[in-house]
């Protein structure tokens, strides 16, 4: 059995049932997110964990232990909230010592934790201040530390990041993971941002819809998406209704150019329809070695996003979109101009039906 | 969770009761007139009393004269205010909150011996001054709740852009007050003139050491001395104030359909 | 200031207009608010020939002022103390949830009302409640065998007037109090009691804490709206129950205390004990402010 074992949830909200059927292992000290969007589910399977909310129908276990049906206060796990809520009338110390005093330890004990555990998160000097004279980042990490203090067997972070500026937001999340590879700490994080779930986690579930649409490490839900949710939810992605022209070569046509996947298509007839993506960054202008696939088109948009350029290409009816570094020795494409734009047959990816 | 609901029920059923019981206990006291029926007697003898008409008409006209009066100096202070003196703010907040905490008592005897007739402005000699005076006094009172209506009314609405816009297209700071600005904050000035209406329509302290025949020392009077028509009374002052800030509710929330 | 640039871009002068709308209310604010106040707390410190004195400060020690400001204080703590208490479980009750959604915009009007109904009215409907003909008086002797005035209850007494004051105090606390509670937030609860926390621990480290300025701060508002009242008190029981400011209404109309300056000290008196409960109530709501926002 593993760490964390979710077996059958299910949770309804009256006739609306927003998690459906969901299982899931984790392993001790695994770090996995939920991604997905708005209203996917995510946010109520970590409010299950949590203890917040009752599961409608389902088992979960931490440690060999159900909790099912265990009031929040019991389950001796930690949690980090989207708006930090800090408590206002206690200090940055007061806050972390919270579980510990309600735990009932001795001061001493509690004072050494606390310092201990600001130490931690790099704000050793600001034990006296309120939270309302700290920066957004800052009252998120003394949320950290105040979740973390009762040394929870599991840690929740519900968006800890989406309330705070861009940049904090990729250092902070940069903090969290080394803090929690250091102390080993089993970790559920939930998020809308695909960035932010790649960048940190160990195993990604996808989201849709009360479902989990896919499951995998960073690497996996990126370069082979299950489906066309994942596909396109995960990066920006180049997607074709493609007709297979001969399956057992991988040869189909996009938009009626012929090019060639190193993907098994066996399963699909001659003719058939077939979704297939091309991630931007994937792509390269110009037509390269015989060995690429080669699409030709004109040049509609230019579009500088400071380290890549993106450019858009029009087929015949449909269009692709590439990102190429940027270089200041380069030639940008003009729009109007004709173009080549060619790949490998294995970035040539094919979605599963949904 | 549940059991906690009990506890909340309960409490809002006390609150209740208490709100209703005398307020339908005064119903029921004003329709005893008569011996051994329910009746309307008392209304009708309050209602028929010359006295009765020419004090709730003069009330209802200080009412109005106070709202106009308050509106007119406060509506261009708070406009002001917010646009370009913002220094004043501080000051202005202080002087509005003023009446909350002076007691009215306080600030009529300091009329009363500030404008006597012996100093250098003596409002009270004549009865123009005096209603002058008393309109004055109203105006204090209702001038905490008119201007934060005022205030929020300013805030929901960007005068700052509002402004530049019209002088932009060439419109002078009068016509600016008057044909933008009050139409926009014409909501949160209603809600402003009914809380006013209902503070001066019963206001016994000020009306009382003036020596005016206003409606609250008429209302004391005829408590003083009758048994029934009092509590008659108390129903139509009831049914007023219930009839303004049903009034602010409808506007309000009109104003918040319009802007949502 | 952006302001000042904008104005220095234009053209035709703007500052003059500024001015002349300002002006009307500063007058007003100086002769009818300012002045009479100041007047009144200057001549506390002046004897009958203008010199300064704080004689008439000492003369307010006598058995009956001190009386009168003691009946005050007390019926103002007590409508004040009681009506905070009442008005924020109300408010909890109407706020928190559980509850059929119409029941708090019904409350919220309902506290608009009611807390603007004061004044002689408000004395006529107690009279026909807890009268000796009031209603309920009736009713607890007619179905009880219960009387109250018997039992030695008077409306015409400190707490006949404390029980009347209630009906505009409980929806005044109502109306302050509720955006506090309201500002309590649901994931507090939750952090706290995922450390560990029983809802009496919540309550007694994280919301109550929190509510406590908020919670003071509208008792003192409470208590210095029901210390400058005179309406309600001065028709249910005439000068009967000698309160401050009927004190003062005498004193005004009829100078009973036989010294002009006397009356200015009693004024004085009152000017700065609801202006120093007016002081923390500011104190206090920045403090509660700056934890809620």
């Amino acid at each position: 059995m593993s760490f964390i074992e979710i077996s059958h949830l299910r949770k309804s909200f009256g006739p609306n049932t927003v998690v459906h059927d969901f299982s899931l292992s984790i392993e001790k000290g695994e770090f996995i997110s939920f991604l997905g969007p708005s209203g996917c589910g995510k946010t109520t399977i970590l409010r299950m964990i949590a203890g917040f909310e009752t599961a409608t129908s389902g088992s979960l276990h931490v440690g060999g232990v159900e909790m099912t049906n265990l009031p929040p206060a019991k389950r001796n796990v930690g949690m980090v909230f989207q708006a930090y809520a800090l408590f206002p009338n206690l200090t940055v110390a007061g806050n972390i010592g919270f579980g510990l005093k309600i735990a009932g330890k001795e001061r001493g004990e509690i004072d050494a934790r606390v310092a201990e555990l600001l130490e931690l998160i790099k704000l050793p000097d600001l034990g006296d201040r309120y939270p309302y004279q700290l920066s957004g980042g800052q009252q998120q990490r003394v949320a950290l530390a105040r979740a973390l203090a009762i040394k929870p067997q599991v840690l929740l972070l519900d968006e800890p990041l989406s309330a705070l500026d861009a940049k904090i937001r990729v250092s902070l999340r940069e903090e969290i993971r080394a803090l929690q590879r250091e102390l080993g700490i089993t970790t559920v994080f939930v998020t809308h941002d695909q960035e932010e779930a790649l960048s940190i986690s160990d195993r990604i579930v996808v989201m849709n819809q009360g479902r989990a649409d896919q499951v995998g490490t960073p690497s996996e839900i990126y370069n082979n998406p299950a489906t066309r949710f994942v596909a396109s939810f995960v990066g920006t992605l180049n997607l074709f209704e493609a007709r297979v022209v001969d399956p057992v070569a991988g040869r189909v046509s996009i938009d009626g150019q012929p090019v060639v996947t190193a993907r098994d298509i066996s399963a699909y007839g001659i003719a058939d329809g077939a979704t297939v993506a091309l991630r931007p960054e994937a792509l390269s202008l110009g037509g390269g070695d015989g060995d690429r696939n080669v699409l030709t088109g004109t040049v509609e948009e230019v579009s500088f996003l400071g380290a890549v350029i993106r450019v858009r290409v029009k087929l015949r009816e449909a269009r692709v979109s590439l990102d190429i570094f940027n270089d200041p020795a380069l030639d940008l494409p003009k729009v109007g101009m004709p173009a080549a734009v060619s790949f490998k047959k294995d970035d040539l990816l094919i979605i599963d039906r949904d | 969770m549940k059991t906690n609901r009990l506890g909340h029920w309960i409490a809002i059923l006390i609150g209740t009761l208490y709100f209703v019981v005398p307020l339908a206990a005064t119903f029921e006291f004003s329709l005893r007139k008569l011996r051994g029926v329910y009746s309307f007697e008392a209304y009708r003898v309050v209602l028929a009393d010359p006295q009765f008409q020419s004090s709730f008409t003069f009330s209802v006209g200080l009412a109005v004269v106070t709202i106009v009066f308050g509106m007119a100096i406060i509506v261009p202070m708070a406009y002001f205010v917010e646009l370009r003196l913002r220094k004043l703010r501080p000051f202005v907040e202080f002087v509005t909150l003023l009446p909350l905490v002076v007691p009215a008592i306080v600030i009529v005897f300091g009329y009363l011996r500030l404008y006597n007739s012996s100093s250098i402005l003596p409002l009270t000699n004549s009865t123009l001054s005096t209603n002058f005076l008393l309109t004055c006094g109203y105006v204090t009172l209702a001038l905490p709740y008119m201007y934060r209506s005022i205030e929020t009314g300013l805030r929901a609405i960007d005068v700052r852009t509002l402004t530049e816009a019209a002088e932009s297209l060439g419109a002078s700071s009068g016509t600016i007050i008057w044909r933008i600005i009050l139409p926009n904050i014409r909501s949160a000035m209603l809600s402003g003139a009914f809380l006013t209406f209902a503070i001066v329509i019963g206001e016994f302290t000020f009306a009382s050491l003036l020596n005016r025949p206003a409606f609250g020392p008429y209302l004391q009077l005829i408590g003083a001395n009758r048994a029934y028509e009092p509590a008659a009374l108390a129903c139509m002052a009831f049914m007023i104030t219930w009839a303004c800030m049903g009034i602010i509710q409808v506007i309000s929330r009109n104003a918040v359909a319009a802007h949502p | 200031m952006a302001s000042n640039a904008s104005s220095a871009s234009l053209p035709r002068p703007r500052v003059p207009w500024a001015v002349v709308g300002v002006t009307p209310f500063m007058v007003f604010a100086l002769l009818f608010l300012i002045l009479p106040t100041l007047f009144l707390v200057v001549g506390a410190f002046q004897d009958n020939d203008g010199g300064f004195t704080l004689a008439n400060l000492g003369k307010l020690w006598t058995p009956t002022i001190l009386a009168s400001y003691w009946i005050s204080i007390k019926v103002s703590v007590a409508s004040a103390v009681i009506g905070a208490a009442i008005g924020a479980f109300i408010a909890y009750a109407a706020v928190s949830g559980g509850l059929p959604r119409w029941i708090r915009p019904t409350i919220m009007t309902f506290s608009g009302v009611a807390s603007q109904f004061a004044g002689v009215p408000l004395a006529f409907a107690f009279l026909a409640t807890l009268g000796r003909q009031g209603l309920v008086t009736l009713f607890l002797s007619s179905v009880f065998g219960l009387n109250i005035y018997a039992q030695g209850f008077n409306l015409l007494s400190f707490w006949g007037l404390t029980l009347t004051y209630l009906y505009f105090q409980i929806p005044l606390m109502v109306l302050i109090v509720t955006p506090a509670i309201e500002g309590l937030r649901k994931e507090w609860r939750e952090a706290a009691t995922i450390l560990g926390a029983s809802n009496w621990q919540y309550w007694r480290h994280i919301a109550g804490p929190v509510l406590l300025p908020s919670f003071l701060g509208a008792a003192l508002l409470l208590f210095a709206n029901a210390f400058g009242a005179i309406a309600t008190a001065y028709a249910l029981t005439g000068s009967s129950l000698n309160i401050v400011t009927i004190l003062l209404y005498a004193q005004i109309r009829g100078d009973v205390l036989h010294d002009q300056n006397l009356g200015y000290a009693i004024a004085f008196g009152m000017i700065v004990i609801t202006g120093l409960s007016n002081l923390c109530y500011i104190l206090l709501r920045v403090r509660s402010e700056r934890w809620l926002k």
